[in-house]
C-alpha cells in the first residue's frame, strides 16, 4: 500500500531529503554524530579575542586555519555555505548553483563590529574630529563598498542566494533563539500552500565577539564556569548557571513528499507538525504558569495530528539556564502528562552550547539523525540532576532505542516559542 | 486541483511619518490641490538630509513607564504604530481576537548608544593591545536595556507584551525587501487558510548616525538640495532617508465580514524577486514580475506608487520600466513616494500599501508629489494601484492594491 502524500488535514506532506551541519564538534553529519553520541563537548576557552575582564571566557566558537580576519556576517555566511552545500548534495535536488525553491535563513542581525568600526575610525579624512562625525567623514572619503554589502540585514541571505541559486527573494528572519525552528516552519508553510515543491531552510550563527558576550553577560544569561569549559553547559543539572554561547549552522532541504518520491529521493524524515504561541509576560522570561509554551507544544501535536503517546523522544531547548530548564519541564509535564515519564529528553546544548539563531535548525538536524540511527544523544554534564526536574534526561550516556518521532523545542527572548515534530518516513 | 483563494482585506491601519500621524493628516496634505511640502531636516544629520519622525505621545499606546524604558525610539515607533493599527481594526483590547492575530514584523536593528560608541572609540584609539580596554569599557558602558532595545525581534516581542498579540510571531530582516516579504507572506498565508488575521508592518528611524554610516559605506546617500526624486535622474543618484512607522491589519474577507469590519482595500497580488544588480538586471527582473501580473491590469490610466529611492542606475531603470508600461496600453500615473517621505527602508513597502489603501478607500488619487512633469494628474476613483518597490541594495517587487466590491471604510 502506498502512503498518502497528504496529511491528516489534506495538506501536502513535507519531508526532509537533505541535512547539513557544522558545529564546534566538527564539519558534516558524520563528525557531529560521532561526537554527539560519544558525549563530547565542543566548548573551549575563547581564543578569537582577548577575554581579559570578561565574566564569561568560554564558548563553542568555530575557528579554522587560514580563516579571514574575523567578521561576523562573513563567518555566518561561511558556516551556512558549508551546511547548505552538504544538505543539497545529500538531497541531490536541482543542479549546481540552481536550487529549485525559496531560501529561508535564520541569522543574527548583521552588525558592524568593533574591528570594522575602528578600521573606519582610523581613516585620515576625519582626523581632528571624534565619534560618528569622524566615522562619517572617513566613510565619505573612503571606499567601504564591501562593508556596505556585508552589514545590510539582507546580507547573509543574499550571499547565500547568489551561491545556491535559490528562487525568488530570500527571507532573512529572526525570532531570537527560536530562529532556526522558524526557518523550518516557513519552509513547511510554503510547501503546504503549494507555493513550491522544495525549500532550503538554513540556520546560521557565527557571531561571537566581545560585545555579544558582554550583552548576554549583562542579562546574567551566560555560564561563568570558565575553569571547566567542557563541563559548563549542564542542562537540567542542579548546578546549572547559564548557557554557553556557540556557533554553528545547519540546513534542511524540505520537499513535498510527492515531489521527493517522484524524483526517487531518499526520504530522511517527515516534518509532521509545528506549533507556535507568542508570550506576553516578559522580554526574557516565560509566563510563570508556562501557558504560552504549553500552548506551543499542544499546537505542534495538534498540527501533526499526534498524541503525547506518539512522541518517542524530545530534543530539548535545554539551554542550561535556571529559568529555561525549569519552565521547559513545567510545560512538558503539563502538555504530555504521564506520557512524559516514559519519554526521554535530551539537550544537544550540553555538548554544542547554545548556537542561538542556528540552534533550532541544528537541533532539527540532530532530531532527524536520532530517528535514522535509533540512538538518542546524551545530556552530558548531568552529575546531579535538578531534583525538581523529574524527567529522563538521558544523562551522560547515549541511549540505543528505536525512535520513530522526535519533538524539538525552541524558545527565544521576546516571547518566541516554536515546537517542531519530526518522524520517520511512513513504512 | 485549484483552490479558491481567500480574499485579503486591509482592515486596520497605523501610520506615522515625517508628515504626521494618521490617515486624515496625510490625506489632507496629499490632496490639497497644491504640491505637497516635504518635512526635511538639513541639520540633524548634516551634510545629509533626513525626514524626521513627528512627535508621538507614546503614553497613549505604551502606557507603562516600565515598558517604555525597555525600548529606544525605533521600538517605541513600531509598537506605537502597531497599536494604532490594532485600534483602527477594532482588535485592540479584545483578548480573543488578539490571541488569533499573527504577526510579521519587518525589522532593522535598534539604536546603538552613540555616546557609548564614541567614548569607547576614543579610549581604544591608538592603543596597541585594545582588547582588555575594550572589554572593560563594554562591561561598564553597556546596559541590559540597551541590548534588548537593539534586538531586531524585540519590536515584535514588545508588541506582544504591550498589545497582547499572541498567535505566531515572526520578524523578517533585510531592508526594503523585509517589508515586501512580510506582507507577501501574510497575504499568502491568509489566501491559503494559514491564519485569518495578521498584524504586519515595520518602522524606521532615519535620524541615526549609525544607520547613515551603513548607507554611506557605498556612497549611496544624497548630499544635494532636497527636490523631486526624478530630478536626481541626471545625477549619480543618492537617497534621502526618512522615518516612518507603518502597520496594517490584513484579514481574510470571511473573518472581517463575520465581525462586521469594512475594508480600506484588498491585496491579492504581491510578487518579488532579486538579482545581483548588474546594470540592467533590475529592469529585467521587473519585466519578469510584470508578466506575472499583466493579466490583472486593464489598459488605460494606472495610478502607480513608486518606491524609487534614488540610487543609480536603479532610479533610471525603474523609471524606464514604468514608462515601458505604455507598450501594454497602460498609462502610468506615477507618484515618487520618496520625494516626500524619503526611503523609509523596512517601513517603505508598508507605507506604500497604506497610502494606496487610503487612496482606494477615499475614491481619489493623490496630487502630483512634485512639479517635475513626470507625475501627471489623475482625476478618477482608482480601482487598483500598482506599487513598485526596488530596494537600495537588493530586491525588486510589484504589488496591486485593489478596490473590493463591497462598502469601504469611510463610505457613509
Amino acid at each position: 500500500m502506498s502512503h498518502s502524500v497528504k496529511d491528516h488535514r489534506g495538506r501536502p506532506v513535507v519531508v526532509v531529503t537533505g541535512i547539513g551541519i557544522i558545529t564546534s564538534l566538527g564539519e558534516g553529519k558524520e563528525d557531529n554524530w560521532r561526537n554527539l553520541t560519544a558525549g563530547v563537548s565542543g566548548i573551549r576557552k575563547i581564543s578569537r579575542f582577548p577575554t581579559e575582564g570578561l565574566r564569561t571566557q568560554i564558548a563553542g566558537t568555530i575557528d579554522w586555519q587560514g580563516q579571514d580576519r574575523y567578521c561576523a556576517p562573513l563567518h555566518s555566511i561561511s558556516l551556512a555555505k558549508k551546511s547548505a552545500a552538504e544538505a543539497i548534495e545529500q538531497s541531490g535536488i536541482g543542479s549546481r548553483g540552481l536550487f529549485p525553491g525559496p531560501l529561508f535563513v535564520a541569522n543574527s542581525p548583521a552588525e558592524t563590529n568593533w574591528d570594522q568600526r575602528m578600521v573606519v575610525y582610523h581613516g585620515q579624512a576625519g582626523a581632528g574630529t571624534t565619534g560618528y562625525e569622524r566615522l562619517l567623514k572617513n566613510v565619505r572619503a573612503g571606499n567601504f563598498a564591501r562593508y556596505y554589502s556585508l552589514f545590510q540585514f539582507a546580507s547573509i541571505a543574499e550571499h547565500l542566494a547568489d551561491e545556491f541559486g535559490t528562487r525568488g527573494q530570500p527571507i532573512s528572519l529572526t525570532t531570537a533563539c527560536a530562529s532556526g525552528a522558524t526557518s523550518v516552519q516557513l519552509g513547511v508553510e510554503a510547501i503546504r500552500r503549494g507555493d513550491t515543491d522544495a525549500a532550503l531552510c538554513v540556520g546560521t550563527d557565527g557571531g561571537i565577539c566581545e560585545e555579544m558576550v558582554v550583552r548576554f553577560n549583562l542579562l546574567s544569561a551566560l555560564s561563568t564556569q570558565n575553569d571547566d569549559p567542557q563541563g559548563a553547559s549542564k542542562p537540567f543539572s542542579k548546578a546549572r548557571d547559564g548557557f554557553v554561547m556557540a556557533e554553528g549552522s545547519a540546513t534542511l532541504v524540505l520537499e513535498s513528499y510527492e515531489g521527493a518520491k517522484a524524483r526517487g529521493a531518499k526520504i530522511l524524515g517527515v516534518v509532521r507538525g509545528a506549533g507556535e504561541r507568542a508570550d506576553t509576560f516578559h522580554r526574557t522570561r516565560s509566563t510563570p504558569d508556562g501557558s504560552a509554551i504549553i500552548d506551543t507544544i499542544n499546537r505542534s501535536m495538534d498540527d501533526a495530528g499526534m498524541s503525547p503517546a506518539e512522541i518517542d523522544c524530545i530534543n530539548a531547548h535545554g539551554t542550561s539556564t535556571p529559568e529555561n530548564d525549569k519552565m521547559e519541564y513545567l510545560a512538558l509535564n503539563a502538555a504530555l502528562g504521564s506520557e512524559l515519564d516514559s519519554t526521554p529528553i535530551s539537550s544537544n546544548k550540553s555538548m554544542l552550547g547554545h548556537t542561538l539563531s542556528a540552534a533550532g535548525t541544528i537541533e532539527a538536524a540532530v532530531s532527524l539523525l536520532t530517528i535514522q540511527a535509533g540512538v538518542i544523544p546524551p545530556t552530558i554534564n548531568c552529575n546531579e540532576q535538578d531534583p525538581n526536574i523529574l524527567m529522563d534526561v538521558v544523562p551522560n550516556v547515549k541511549r540505543v532505542q528505536a525512535v520513530n518521532s522526535v519533538m524539538s523545542n525552541s524558545f527565544g527572548f521576546g516571547g518566541q516559542n516554536v515546537c517542531l515534530i519530526f518522524s520517520a518516513e511512513p513504512a | 486541483m485549484s483552490i479558491e483563494k481567500t480574499e485579503v482585506w486591509v482592515t486596520g491601519i497605523g501610520l506615522v511619518t515625517s508628515l504626521g500621524e494618521g490617515l486624515d493628516t496625510h490625506w489632507a496634505q496629499l490632496t490639497s490641490g497644491k504640491t505637497p511640502v516635504a518635512s526635511v531636516d538639513s541639520e540633524d544629520q548634516a551634510p545629509y538630509l533626513v525626514h524626521k519622525i513627528v512627535d508621538i505621545s507614546i503614553d497613549t499606546q505604551i502606557p507603562k513607564r516600565s515598558d517604555q524604558r525597555q525600548m529606544g525610539p525605533w521600538q517605541h515607533l513600531g509598537v506605537y504604530a502597531a497599536g494604532l493599527a490594532l485600534d483602527d481594526a477594532g482588535i485592540a483590547h479584545n483578548p480573543e481576537l488578539l490571541s488569533a492575530t499573527n504577526m510579521i514584523v519587518a525589522a532593522g536593528g535598534g539604536e546603538r548608544d552613540l555616546d557609548v560608541d564614541t567614548t569607547i572609540m576614543e579610549k581604544i584609539d591608538g592603543v596597541e593591545n585594545p582588547g582588555p580596554i575594550l572589554n572593560a569599557s563594554l562591561n561598564t558602558e553597556l546596559r541590559p536595556t540597551l541590548f534588548l532595545a537593539q534586538l531586531s525581534n524585540l519590536m515584535a516581542g514588545n508588541i506582544s507584551i504591550v498589545h497582547g498579540v499572541t498567535d505566531s510571531s515572526r520578524t523578517f530582516m533585510g531592508e526594503e525587501s523585509a517589508g515586501v516579504s512580510a506582507i507577501e507572506t501574510a497575504v499568502a498565508q491568509i489566501q491559503h487558510g494559514q491564519g485569518e488575521v495578521f498584524l504586519v508592518g515595520g518602522a524606521y528611524i532615519a535620524e541615526r548616525a549609525d544607520m547613515m554610516m551603513l548607507m554611506e559605506f557605498d556612497h549611496t546617500l544624497w548630499q544635494g538640495e532636497h527636490g523631486s526624486i526624478w530630478s536626481r535622474e541626471d545625477t549619480a543618484g543618492g537617497m534621502v532617508m526618512g522615518s516612518a512607522g507603518a502597520f496594517l491589519i490584513l484579514e481574510s474577507r470571511q473573518s472581517a465580514e463575520a465581525r462586521g469590519a469594512k475594508p480600506y482595500a484588498r491585496i491579492n497580488t504581491v510578487v518579488s524577486n532579486r538579482c545581483n544588480r548588474q546594470p540592467g538586471a533590475s529592469r529585467e527582473v521587473a519585466d519578469g514580475l510584470f508578466q506575472r501580473i499583466a493579466d490583472q491590469i486593464p489598459t488605460g490610466p494606472l495610478p502607480v506608487l513608486s518606491g524609487c529611492c534614488g540610487v543609480q542606475p536603479q532610479l533610471q531603470e525603474e523609471h524606464e520600466f514604468l514608462d515601458s508600461l505604455t507598450g501594454h496600453g497602460i498609462d502610468p500615473i506615477i507618484r515618487g513616494v520618496s520625494t516626500l517621505f524619503g526611503n523609509t527602508l523596512e517601513a517603505q513597502f508598508p507605507v506604500n500599501v497604506i497610502l494606496a489603501s487610503l487612496a482606494i478607500s477615499r475614491g481619489a488619487f493623490f496630487d502630483p508629489f512634485d512639479t517635475s512633469g513626470v507625475e501627471k494628474e489623475f482625476s478618477g476613483s482608482p480601482d487598483r494601484i500598482l506599487l513598485s518597490t526596488w530596494g537600495h541594495w537588493r530586491g525588486e517587487s510589484l504589488a496591486l492594491i485593489e478596490k473590493p466590491d463591497v462598502a469601504l471604510r469611510g463610505d457613509q
